[in-house]
Formats: structure tokens, sequence, C-alpha cells
């Protein structure tokens, strides 16, 4: 056997006790990305749902026992007669959501995104996709959301929902972006995942005059010397690193695209060939099979042989811990993204 | 007068259409060579009640909204529905030819973009009955008054997702919502009973809470009975009918054959068993 599957077997902790009067940090600080000291809007997922369906009579919701932890419950409160509560039961979901969709309704269906895309695959694809039906698929806790290990870090969804045709996949980046995208995709005629942060969502591109459009990546600012090109929560972390960075005379530019797919390539790939910037993509996802791999594919497939790299979660289980502290380890904090950068240009 | 039941639409007898059903997908499995014509021999006179005593639908209107919905998750089984549907009017017999041929609209599995009247895509097994949960629920959601038949096979009973869909139709008292399990005890590599635990049958289905009956599906008064019970009945829960078959029904040197899930015959056999089906035609 390797000394990797032993290393899998035995702990790499060892014993420890808690240091008197002090608190370690903790991994029930999961998910909610209130604590760094930003302005946050509560549930805007289940609002701007509950704010669409009153005109919306068609729009229904789905959860799989996690409504709570998706802002369902503020739908399911508002509108308690076009709630579906299903059970811990993924694979009927979204059947059933199928089902719903094929009677006329569009269903918002819910869960974490590591059980939409690892267990609910199968009918995904062929109940839903293969028949081009207009189901949203909303998924809490993506890439390193939370602090619980593998079981519940969706670090490879997107890769997973890539290789899907009909679906487009989308991965806002704060709470303004996901209640505008909310109503975006209940219009889009297909099927679609949505990567959702969840409770007290911090409020990022208020300041940027925003308007999240399907399909499109938007330059939220630009700069000489580095091109990001982020999704998801990756965008607060390079607009961040942008702003630190300006003060060491670096001058980045950053480009978001929440739509992983279709993927905006005519915007990425104009934006990179602009004036020898070193491309940086950023995402809260495995480096594998996500925006990363896709970007610099479009890229070689355009010809734009441009200087690249790739922030992202490393190709491995993860630890679990206190989310801080793993965004540190794991590279996508906001002074990870300023170092890695920095080095990069030495 | 078993297997005599008339139609209540027509003068032409259940058991005529059956023939009718069987002939066609012969006629099918004839282009193919092969195929699943082991199902659709076996299936046929739950598929003659279903099409002909027991949905309501327009045969030039597959869409129609108010349709009983049929749906077949089992894709295997496209030739015994693609016979049925023709025998229905809904597709043109001229059609029989193209069966599984290139640019046909009667694949080898069925798939709801190709073929009208055909409501969903079945073949990963275990998707049929979640699904049917769902158009239940929007059809109550509509005041709809249609039905929601769900074909599964034995073998997708080892699928858990078929599992939850049982339970849940339970949970939403799904009345308008009748599964037809068509137990033919075979399943890719052998016999159903012999794969997955799956006796008692019935036991489990009524242990779950739906109403449930169990029959011969060969047996063309019983399916009637059967199907008439079924939406009838004045429980808020689903209904399943299971229904068992024997492959191959028929044809008697198919009958024996050993391993009929996907069965040989050879080209001179088809004729051979045409005429065994043509002798025994009934009025």
């Amino acid at each position: 056997m390797s000394d990797q599957h032993l290393s899998r077997r035995q702990s790499k902790y060892t014993a420890r006790t808690a240091p008197k009067g002090e608190k370690l940090a903790t991994s029930a600080m999961i998910a909610s990305l209130d604590s760094e000291g930003r302005d946050t809007i509560a549930a805007p997922f289940g609002h701007a749902l509950v704010d669409l369906a009153k005109d919306r009579a068609d729009i229904v919701g789905l959860t799989a026992d996690l409504s709570k932890y998706t802002d369902l419950h503020v739908f399911a409160k508002a509108y308690p007669d076009r709630f579906y509560q299903m059970g811990m039961a993924e694979a009927v979901m979204i059947s059933a959501a199928a089902g719903l969709a094929r009677e006329g309704f569009t269903p918002f269906a819910t869960t974490y995104a590591v059980f939409a895309s690892r267990r609910a695959y199968d009918f995904i694809i062929m109940a839903i996709a293969e028949e081009n039906l207009p189901v949203k698929i909303v998924c809490a806790l993506p890439g390193l959301t939370t602090g619980y290990g593998p079981s519940h870090q969706a670090t490879e969804d997107i890769a997973i929902m890539r290789g899907m045709p009909n679906l487009t996949i989308v991965d806002p980046c704060d709470a303004v972006e996901i209640d505008q995208a909310t109503r975006a995709i209940a219009d889009h005629p297909g099927p679609v995942y949505m990567r959702l942060l969840r409770g007290q969502v911090p409020n990022v591109l208020g300041e940027y005059g925003y308007r999240f459009k399907l399909g499109k990546a938007q330059m939220l600012r630009d700069g000489r010397d580095v091109l990001f090109v982020s999704s998801g929560l990756m965008t607060m972390r390079t607009l961040d690193a942008a702003k630190r960075l300006q003060q060491d005379g670096i001058d980045c530019g950053v480009l978001h695209a929440p739509t992983i797919k279709p993927l905006d390539i005519e915007t990425i790939v104009a934006e990179a060939r602009k004036g020898g910037r070193l491309v940086v993509t950023a995402e809260n996802h495995s480096v594998v099979g996500g925006l990363g791999e896709a970007v610099g594919a479009a890229l070689m497939r355009a010809g734009a042989h441009v200087p690249f790299r790739q922030i992202g979660l490393p190709d491995a289980f993860l630890d679990a811990g206190a989310l801080p502290t793993l965004h540190d380890q794991y590279g996508i904090s906001v002074d990870a993204v300023a170092a890695a950068v920095k080095e990069w240009l030495e | 007068m078993a297997g005599q039941a008339l139609d209540k639409r027509s003068n032409v007898s259940l058991a005529r259409r059956a023939w009718a059903i069987r002939r066609n997908a012969l006629l099918m499995g004839e282009v193919q060579g092969q195929g699943y014509i082991g199902q659709a021999l076996g299936v046929a006179d739950v598929l003659a009640v279903s099409y002909f005593h027991a949905l309501t639908y327009r045969a030039d209107d597959p869409e129609w909204e108010g349709r009983d919905r049929f749906y077949l998750s089992i894709g295997h089984y496209a030739i015994a529905l693609y016979a049925t549907m023709i025998e229905a009017g809904i597709l043109p017999e001229g059609e029989i030819g193209t069966y599984g041929m290139d640019d046909s609209r009667m694949p080898m599995s069925g798939m709801a973009a190709y073929t009208p009247g055909m409501e969903i895509t079945g073949g990963s097994l275990g998707h049929g009955l979640g699904i049917a949960v769902g158009a239940a629920l929007g059809l109550k959601r509509k005041k709809n008054p249609a039905f929601i038949y769900n074909l599964l096979s034995d073998g997708e009973l080892g699928e858990g997702s078929t599992w939850e869909a049982v339970m849940s139709a339970v949970q939403w008292k799904l009345d308008n919502l009748i599964a037809v399990v068509d137990f033919n005890n075979q399943q890719a590599d052998g016999p159903t009973t012999q794969a997955l635990a799956q006796v008692p049958e019935a036991a489990k289905w009524e242990a779950f809470g739906w109403f449930t009956q169990s029959v011969d599906g060969n047996d063309m008064d019983a399916v009637v009975a059967a199907f008439d019970a079924a939406r009838a009945h004045d429980g808020a829960q689903p209904r399943v009918i299971i229904c068992n078959t024997q492959m191959c029904k028929g044809i008697p040197f198919l009958e024996d054959r050993e391993i009929t899930h996907f069965v040989r015959v050879e080209p001179q056999e088809w004729a051979k068993a045409l005429n065994i089906l043509d002798e025994g035609k009934p009025a």
C-alpha cells in the first residue's frame, strides 16, 4: 500500500488541549460569510423568489430537507401551498421537479451542491437536461464554504456539471447578484444549476453599479498589470486583492464571469488580448474542470497565448476547520491571492 | 369469456388489440433481427387494456391537455409501446419498417424528443415513478382530473430512487397516480427474484401505503378489473397494479427459451412466430 493510502488512514492531527482563556477557531462558523466585516443582506435568494412569485403562479419550490439551509424557507413561509418538502430524497426531488416542469411549472429545487452534483446527477441529466426542462437547481455550500470536510464541500461540482449538455451554470458573487440572477434564471427557458451563498450574504457589487446578465462576463474594474477572471465568492477576493495590490503599485483588472456555462468566451478572449497582462483565473472550486480550465482552453482555442495562472482549490480532499483558516491554507483568502500575484510578477 | 373483454369505445375486442400489438412488435423485431420482443409479447395484454380500455387520449393530438399521461420508464420496452401506439393510430403503420433505423422516430430506447405520444425519456431505470410524482402534483395544482400511469419493470424495483418515489407518492396522497409493474421475473443477467430479494412484492407496496393489486397480467379480464378498481378506488393514496406476465407470451417456442431478456431469434423464426400468432387471431 502506498504512503498516500497510509496517510488517509492515520490522522495527521495530534492530541491537542484547548488553551485556557483562549478560543480556538471553530468550524461552526460555516457557510455564512458574515464574519468578514461587510454589509450583508439576509437570504437574498429566498426574498427574490418570493418577490418573483407574486407575479408568476408557475413558480414552485422544492427541497430535500434543506429549506432552512438554502433560504427557501422564506418562500415556504410566504407560499406554503407552492412549497414541496420532498424529504431527504434527492432523486425524487429532482425527478418530481421534472414532472412539475412537464406540467408547465417552473420549479426551484434546492439542496447542497454536493448532493445535487454527486447524488442526483443521473436524474438531473436524464429527467431534466435531456428534455431541456426549465428546472432551476439552486445549491448551497459551493466549493469551500463549510468547514465540515469533503462530505459537505462541493469542490468539484462545476467539473461534474459542466459536462452536461443544455445546462446553464451560474456562480454568483454576492447578495446583489443572487437577487438579480434568481430573476434572470427564472426567465431562462432551460435548466439551470446555480451555486448559492446563503444566510447573511455580503453586499459587494452594490458599489460597482453592476447588473447581472445571464451569459455575460463584465469588467468590474480595469487594470494594466493583471487581469483577474473570477466567479462566485472569488470575485469578492479578487476585488479586495486588487485594492491591496494597488498600494504596492500593481494595477489589477477584475473580469467577473458568473455564468460558467455557456462561458462568455468572446469577452474573456478580448480582454485577455489587451496589453500583455498576466491573466489569473480565480475560482472557489477545484483547479480541475472549473472556470480556470474553461478559460485556459478557450484562450488556447482562440490562439491567445497570454501568460496564464490559476487560483483555485487543490485537487484533494480538503480538511475540516474554520473557514478563515481553510481559505488561507488553500490559497483563496485575500492575503493568499495577493501574495500569489506578487510572486508571479516578480 | 377470458381474453375477450370488449373495448368500451369500440367493438374490437381487447384480445384482438393485444394480438395486433404482438404482431406489430414481431414485425419491428424482424426489422432489426433482434430486440426486446420477449417483453413486448409479455406486456401486450397490459398495454391493450391501457390504451383501449383505461386511458383517455386523442390519437391525433398526443399532447392534448386533458389526456391521461402514460409514462414508460423502461426505455427498452419502446418496441411494445410503438406497437401499441400504431394500433391506436397515434403513430402511422407505415413506420414499422423504420424501427431502430437511422433517422427513425422509433429508436430502440424510448425518448420523448423522438416520438409523438412518448411522454418521457426512459432507459435510465428508476426515473419514471419520480417524474410521475411531480406530474401528479402538477395536475393537482392545475385541478386537472387526468391520471398519470407509469409502466415500470420488476428489475426497476431494485433502484433506490423508485422507493423514494413510492414513499413520496404516499406522502402527497397521489390518488391520480397508477403504477403498473410488469413482473416477468427477467432482467439482463437472469431472474429478478434471484438478484435483489423482491418477494413478497405486493406486501411491500401495501406496507408503504399503496392501494395494491396483484394480477395475472396475461388474463385480460383480470387486468381490466384491476385497472377499473385502481381508478375507482376512493382512498387518498396512490395505486399499483402488479402484473405477473409471461415473457414471450403467445409464441410457445420463444416462451421456452432460457434467456429471454434479449431473446435470440433466428432469421427464419420470425415467419414461424407470425404464423403461430396468426393461427390464433381472435375475433
